[in-house]
């Protein structure tokens, strides 16, 4: 490589094609990425710790809001997101086992290895999804005010949360969905909710076993529980009904809540459907043989890091908008 | 790969035969984790909820505590920062942290700041 080079290792270091850091030009460049992409997610977490410790005191609870489990009904919090969790670890350690396979140069082993990972991925790209649809289609609908709070309702007797339509009353109008096609100059309007204000502030008043939750968080840890009396009172505040979520209007509570749960779970899912996109390719030159002529599964330890370090955020962002 | 793989975990107190098997038991370890990570927070015993630590629940600095110490092992066994040279692995490591404490610092110290204008200021967010 060098010509020029007579004496000792000390002047060699010039001629260049040495590694000082023993990783090779695609492994540092993965390093790098990964080391910018880190502060990608960082600052979104960052930006999501601003805006929870702005309003510390109304922050929804992450506990009441992701409850549920697919196939099953019930209140289970925090055991869909511990499997999912689970999945990305487990698909992790597939990874890592192909990499090893492919340092010893084990084609086979390597097939079936990363096989299991790009499952593990699609499971949990999947489950991600469902996770979502769940939050939008929402759980038991709310009530938001003027200034934008949500208006919750619990049973009385039981404490446990009341649905909308475990108390609103029908009242027979005529109201249907504008649509573009019966008016001239009309274009659209929202979907509307399955009750209207006046028939859930209806009910509300017929049924004195219906309490009303605000977003305040007491000292204990718990959303304020008002009495009937200051419940009447505050009902009178709201403005229309919420059910389920979207970038405007949530009705598990603050808004801003919603808004970073789309997009910091919603960035995590899109690194990890083209980290399995990455995988299906390398999996396809895996089986081709193209790193067997190579002489180094090196390609399949590049996107391992990838792979790893999707895993790793997700440890953050379970801890940060799931636990804490 | 040249060099090997350095076998063994928690300060040399676990060693492992191979490779193979140090994954599986780090995966242990970080399974044992996330479980306890997520009983602590299904049961939120009272005793870790109301004892506070520079203003955050000690149970809250748990869980970041048990977060860093995944991601610790993801990086250095699932990654192979363990087997890399030490300058690779400290470009890496401090680079982030250094940044990310300091963004987090100012961006909470400012919500917290905020926080405190909306709370008592003349008017108050109650309608």
């Amino acid at each position: 490589m060098d010509s020029t080079v007579t004496t000792g290792t000390e002047t060699s270091v010039w001629g260049g094609g040495n590694q000082p850091l023993g990783a090779s030009y695609g492994k540092l460049m993965m390093w790098f990425f990964l080391v910018s992409d880190a502060l990608t997610f960082s600052g979104f977490l960052a930006a999501y710790g601003f805006s929870r410790f702005k309003f510390i005191e109304t922050w929804p609870i992450a506990d009441e809001v992701f409850t549920h489990v697919p196939f099953f009904h019930g209140n289970y919090p925090m055991i869909y997101v511990a499997f999912m969790t689970f999945i990305l670890i487990m698909s992790s350690v597939t990874m890592v086992l192909a990499v090893d396979a492919g340092h010893k140069m084990k084609q086979n082993a390597v097939i079936w290895y990363m096989f299991a990972t790009i499952i593990g991925g699609a499971i949990f790209v999947g489950s991600q999804a469902w996770e979502w649809g769940t939050f939008i289609k929402g759980d038991h609908g709310a009530l938001e005010t003027k200034g934008g709070r949500i208006l919750q309702f619990v049973k009385a007797d039981s404490g446990e949360r009341a649905s909308l339509s475990d108390f609103a009353v029908t009242i027979p109008g005529e109201r249907v969905i504008h649509e573009r096609k019966n008016g001239l100059w009309f274009f659209d309007e929202p979907t509307l909710t399955s009750f209207s204000l006046e028939e859930v502030v209806e009910g509300f008043k017929a049924n004195p076993n219906i309490l009303i939750r605000t977003e305040v968080i007491t000292e204990e840890g718990e959303k304020t529980l008002l009495d009937r009396q200051a419940s009447l009172k505050k009902l009178a505040d709201a403005t229309q009904v919420v059910e389920g979520a979207n970038l405007i209007h949530n009705e598990y509570g603050s808004r801003l809540f919603a808004d970073f749960f789309f997009f910091i779970t919603g960035f995590h899912g899109f690194h990890v459907f083209s980290g399995v996109v990455i995988n299906i390719i390398i999996f396809f030159n895996v089986i081709l043989g193209t790193y067997e002529r190579r002489g180094h599964y090196e390609m399949v330890e590049k996107i391992g890091l990838y792979w790893h370090f999707v895993d790793l955020v997700w440890v953050f962002v379970f801890t940060f908008f799931y636990l804490v | 790969m040249a060099h090997g793989h350095k076998l063994e975990i928690f300060r040399g107190l676990v060693k492992f035969k191979s490779n193979t098997q140090k994954i599986w038991g780090v995966l242990a370890f970080l399974t044992l984790i996330t479980a306890v990570e997520v009983v602590l927070g299904i049961m939120k015993p009272e005793a870790l909820t109301d004892t506070h630590v520079l203003g955050m629940k000690l149970l809250n600095w748990i869980f970041i505590i048990l977060t860093l110490v995944k991601a610790y092992y993801i990086a250095w066994d699932f990654m192979h920062l363990r087997d890399e040279k030490s300058a690779l692995r400290r470009a890496i490591v401090w680079t982030p942290i250094f940044l990310v404490l300091y963004l987090v610092f100012i961006l909470l110290v400012e919500a917290d700041y905020i926080y405190n204008v909306y709370r008592d200021s003349f008017i108050s967010w109650n309608f």
